[in-house]
This record gives C-alpha cells, structure tokens and sequence, in this order.
C-alpha cells in the first residue's frame, strides 16, 4: 500500500519526552499491531497505535524529533496496520493453550481470564489498547508500568481505570523505588495465566527471566523492537536469531519461551546488518 | 517425494529443486537464509555484501503497489568481514549458499570474494553505481562487466554467476560480455527502474526518490529478457522477476531459464518454495515432462 494521508488533529503532551499525535483516520488494528509513520522528505519508522487513529511517540532522534514539532492541521503518511499484534487469549482466538508453565492446572478454570501487563516507558503505546480491550472482555487486569521518574510515567491515568494498578520509579519519585522487575515481587505471580510485556529490551529480559524462574515463561508476550526497513517482511532486516523469525510481519509480539532462546537481550542490529551488543 | 525428480545441476552445483531464493530477500542473517532453506528453497542468495558497512538508503525503502513492488534498499550490508560469520550459518541450512556480491571495480569484487571464502558460488550484483561518474551502473558497461567477471573468475574456483539489470537497452550485449569474461551462468533480471509519487503532497515516496519494480509486474519483462539470453549464450540462464507461482516457474522454464529465483514473493508466503516445487513436480509428471524438456521450450516451438 501506499502511505495514507494522515492530518494531526489533536497533540497531547503525555510526559516531557512523549507525545500523542491524534490524526483524522482510523484503523482497524489489533493491540500491538504497528504501522510505518513516513515524515515526508525524512525517514518513516514503526510506531505502535496507542489508539485506532493515534501514535504516542517518544523523542529519541531525528524523526520523532520532526513528529514533536509537528502541529496541528500538519500531516504524515501511514502505511499499516502491520505485524501480528497481542493475542487476548480471554477472546478465544489463541491456540487455547498458555499452559505450558507448571501451575497451569491449579487456575484451570479461569485459564486466560487474569492477566498482568508490564509497561517500561513508551512500551506503553501498544500496551494501553491491550489493556483496554482486556478490560472491556471483562478479563481481570493488572498493570505495571515503569519509567525513570515520576513524570516520565506514560498513561497513568488511562492504565489506572483498566485494572489493578501499580507504579514503579527508577528514582523512587513515586511508588516501588527501583526497576519494574522488583514490583512484581508483591505478586503470585503463578496466579496469572497470561502476561503482557512491552519496554526497553534489558527490562523485558529481566521480566522474562523472572518469569522463565517461576515456569511461566510460555505465557508471557513481549513486543519486540528491532530496525525496520521495509516494514512488511520482505527485505530481512529486522529479523532475529535464532529462529529468522521477522520482527515486522512474524513479530513484533512473540511469546516468552521463543524469546528466551534467542537473542533477547543479548545483541540487535543495526540498519547495516552488523550486531550491536547490548 | 514420490513426485517427480527436480534436482538439477546447475553451473556443477546439486540442487534439490531449481527454485531459488532471491539476492536482498530475506537474505541479511544465517539464520534468516536456513530458514528459507527450510521452507525448501533448492539455493539461497545472500543479501548483496560489499567492502564496507553500508546504512542504505533512508525510509521508506520499500511500498507494494497494486501491481508489484517498488524497493531502493540501496545495499544496506555490513560488509564481507563482518557477513563471514552469517555465511556459514546460512551453510547450516543444508542447500548451496551463493554469496552476492556487489563492488564498483574489478579489485573491489576480488577483495570481497577473497573475504567471503566458503560460498558454493558467487553472484556479482553489476547493478550498483559507477564509480567515475554518476547516473549510470557498472553493469550497464559490457567492458567493465567482462572485467569484473573475468577477475571474479581469476579469484575463486567455485561458480560465479552474473546478475544482470534490465535497465539498459540490449541486455544481450551485457550478457556477452558476462559469457566472455568466463561467466558460469547469468542471472536475469534485477529491478526495474521506477518511481511513486506521493499525491496527497507531491513527494516521491521512497527516500532515495526513485528505485527498482519487481514483482508481477515485471514478470512479461523478465521473460523477454530471459527468452533473447537463452538464445544467444551457451551458459545457462537462471530467471528471476515477478514469480510467485509454479506456472510462473514454468513460463520462466519455458523462456529458457534452467532455474529460477524468487524474491518479492515471499511477501504473500514464505513457505512459496515448496509450494512451486510441488506444483512444479506435479505438472511435470502429468506431463510425462523432465525439468530439461521445457527449459526452452518456447524456443523450440518457433524454430518447428
Ligand atoms: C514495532 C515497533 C513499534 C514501535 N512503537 C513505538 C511507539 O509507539 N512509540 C515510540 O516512541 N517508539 C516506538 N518504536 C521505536 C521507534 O520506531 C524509534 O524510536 C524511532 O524509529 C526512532 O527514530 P529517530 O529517527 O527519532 O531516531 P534515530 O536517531 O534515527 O535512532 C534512534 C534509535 O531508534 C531506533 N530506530 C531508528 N530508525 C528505526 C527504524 N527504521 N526502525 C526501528 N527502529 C529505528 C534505533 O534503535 C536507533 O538506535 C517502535 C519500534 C518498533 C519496531
Ligand atoms: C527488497 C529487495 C531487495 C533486493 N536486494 C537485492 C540485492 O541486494 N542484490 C540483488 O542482486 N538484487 C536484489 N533485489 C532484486 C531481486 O533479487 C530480484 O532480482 C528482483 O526483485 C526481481 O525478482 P522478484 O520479482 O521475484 O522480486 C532485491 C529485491 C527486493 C524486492
Ligand atoms: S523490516 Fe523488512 S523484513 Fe522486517
């Protein structure tokens, strides 16, 4: 497809890096899903929805540098939705089957109706949509969300309405002082049938190690970032070791025992193809 | 496979089926090239590999289009020394490994071949930019092109294949040039130039501006250009561009090609491999066919 006209209608100022952009179309896209945001004589990058017609982008270079200065009645083109985006097992679309950690049996009964969604930083665009979907399936939903300081907090007041909700700062400036991982200490966590996770990479390993200790790894889904070129699974770029899954049209959520065999916080690549440590 | 045979040998290489993965397709890992060869790819094509880390162009590097695809990738690649390691992981894969490589002079070829030892063979992409003067590409030059081969074929003992670009006015005249240079066969085609324009604000698209149609919609040219090949070189010719079917394999066949490679594709299926090499071998034994009874058959009919 060729990139749709999108007009910014509406800017929100979510922290003091991030912002929404609010545009006048609307796609119908599953949580996590993403679509390719072409700032026009510039670069296009991959951007969750953070809802049908919205990105919330976080100022880290270049192009999300250019998308914060837009204004309204300016516009970008989109192409998407793309990739595979959350499976809401509650819904009834999934395999049926999150039981491959060890408690599976105990909360048989209420398999895929309690879920836990872990949010560090703008992981949280992709996330909010997820957790409003859970909620409005009426699924039991808890949700963590991280970032560095108190006011880098991203949709605190939106996650807070979906669920249980807890906070944790690296800072301390407000709830659990330390990483998001020390949070989940407070909870069962061999009560959840299914976990949701989106962040920076060492903090997804870090969840996904705890859980990968408690058997519950087969349960977790994490969106992944990797370099995108062409967006929809042809040029290889964004592909991961050692499954040469593609993160753009495989991706970018993949579930927790694929990702502990692989790469996940080891190394990613660059737009060269060459390996960038962590 | 209680179907019918379709292992070839194509330039002294075994293949298990002549339907090969495409240079820049799902080719920048080992891993990404095993898996394809898992999907029952007969060959893969690494992604082209030049002398030094290249970013490519910026996004948007790639749109589909109603008729095909349109891509100026512009040969991201994190040079030979660092794609060593890649290529034998893509070894693992179990089918022959051929290494495509792109440079703008004869030394530069050699360097990188040298650097990329252990491929099955070697695929020089002639398609990139001169390097004295702008706006024209080494492959649209027969003497460079004969140059460059004739190095490539100094340097290394294993097959080395041409790809040829379309984007010139006789691809024959190159193809010569290739056979010339001691080529062991020729690849043809690669994209075509092109160009989208973005209506809603007037920009072209893709970041470089212009880049390379491939897809469906070059299909009819790839076959042209395939058909004049076959009928005037003595080495085979693999065809590639716009397939995404058995049928489309068999037309390629038919126009001369003795394999094929598949790019674009992938996009609709990655499992397209064993889907053609099964339609493939089906349509063959209906037939009461072998794979050398249609490679060219096209040019059999005219000439009765
Ligand atoms: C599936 C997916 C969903 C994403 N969703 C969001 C989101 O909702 N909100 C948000 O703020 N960010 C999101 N990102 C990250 C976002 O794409 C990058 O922050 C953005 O591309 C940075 O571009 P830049 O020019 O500002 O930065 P640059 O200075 O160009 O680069 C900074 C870093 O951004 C990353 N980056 C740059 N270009 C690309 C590219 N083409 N593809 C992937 N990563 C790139 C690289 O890691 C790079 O090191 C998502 C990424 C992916 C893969
Ligand atoms: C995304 C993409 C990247 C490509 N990269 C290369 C490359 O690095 N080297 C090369 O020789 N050809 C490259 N090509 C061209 C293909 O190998 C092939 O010749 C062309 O796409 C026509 O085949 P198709 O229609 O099956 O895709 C690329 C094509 C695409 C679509
Ligand atoms: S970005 Fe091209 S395959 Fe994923």
């Amino acid at each position: 497809m060729r990139p749709v006209n999108a007009e910014i209608t509406e800017i929100i100022r979510e922290t003091p890096t991030i912002i929404t952009l609010r545009t006048d179309i609307e796609l119908d896209a599953a949580p996590g899903q993403f679509v390719m945001v072409w700032v026009r004589g510039l670069d296009e990058i991959p951007m969750a929805l953070s809802h049908p017609g919205s990105i919330t982008v976080q100022r880290v270079g270049e192009a999300t540098e250019a998308l914060s200065r837009l204004e309204v009645g300016d516009s970008i083109g989109i192409r998407g939705p793309f990739g595979n985006g959350f499976e809401v097992k509650g819904e009834g679309r999934g395999d049926g089957d999150g039981g491959g950690g060890g408690n599976g049996e105990e909360y048989g009964d209420e398999k895929g109706n309690k879920i836990m969604v872990i949010a560090g930083g703008v992981g949280g665009a992709p996330l909010l949509p997820l957790a409003q979907q859970a909620q409005s399936l009426g699924l039991d939903v808890t949700i963590l969300i991280g970032a560095r300081t108190a006011d880098e907090l991203l949709f605190e007041e939106y996650f807070s309405k979906c669920g249980a909700f807890s906070v944790a700062t690296d800072d301390g400036s407000k709830g659990h002082h330390g990483f998001i991982t020390g949070a989940m200490d407070q909870f069962n966590l061999a009560g959840f049938d299914q976990f949701y996770i989106c962040g920076p990479e060492l903090m997804m390993k870090s969840v996904l190690d705890i859980l990968q200790a408690a058997g519950l790894e087969a349960m977790a889904q994490l969106s992944l970032h990797r370099y995108f070129k062409c967006g929809i699974g042809v040029c290889g770029a964004c592909t991961i070791d050692p499954s040469g899954l593609r993160v753009c049209r495989d991706g970018p959520v993949f579930s927790g025992d694929l990702l502990i065999k692989s790469e996940l916080g080891k190394y990613h690549r660059d737009a060269t193809g060459k390996k960038i440590m962590f | 496979m209680s179907s019918t045979d379709l292992s070839i040998e194509l330039t002294g290489l075994g293949l298990e089926n002549p339907i090969i993965l495409a240079a820049g397709v799902l080719g920048t890992t080992g891993t990404s090239l095993k898996r394809m060869a898992g999907e029952g790819a007969g060959a893969v094509v690494t992604k082209s590999i030049g002398s030094e880390p290249k970013e490519g162009h910026p996004n948007p590097t790639m749109l589909k289009l109603d008729c095909g695809f349109l891509n100026a990738m512009g040969l991201p690649n994190p040079s030979y020394k660092d794609f060593r390691k890649e290529l034998s992981i893509a070894s693992e894969g179990g089918v022959p490994v051929i290494a495509s490589v792109f440079g703008a002079h004869p030394d530069e070829f050699q360097e990188i071949i040298l650097g990329l030892e252990g491929a099955s063979a070697y695929e020089l992409n002639v398609s990139c930019p001169h390097a004295s003067g702008y706006g024209t590409v080494v492959g649209t030059d027969p003497v460079l092109v004969e140059e460059i081969t004739r190095a490539a074929k100094r340097t290394t003992d294993v097959p080395v294949w041409v790809k040829l670009t379309p984007n010139v006015t006789d691809i024959v005249e190159i193809g010569e040039a290739a056979s010339r240079g001691g080529a062991d066969a020729v690849v043809a085609i690669n994209t075509v130039r092109s160009m989208a324009i973005d209506i809603h604000s007037g920009y072209p698209i893709l970041g470089n501006l212009y880049g390379g149609l491939s897809g469906p919609a070059v299909r009819p040219v790839a076959v042209k250009c395939v058909y004049d090949l076959y009928k005037a070189l003595d080495i085979p010719v693999i065809g590639v561009g716009g397939i995404g079917s058995w049928q489309d394999a068999v037309e390629m066949m038919m126009a001369g090609a003795s394999a094929v490679q598949v790019g674009s594709a992938v996009y609709d299926n990655v499992n397209i491999f064993s889907e053609i090499t099964s339609g493939l071998s089906a349509y063959l034994k209906a037939n009461d066919h072998c794979l050398d009874d249609i490679t060219g058959l096209a040019h059999r009919k005219v000439e009765q």
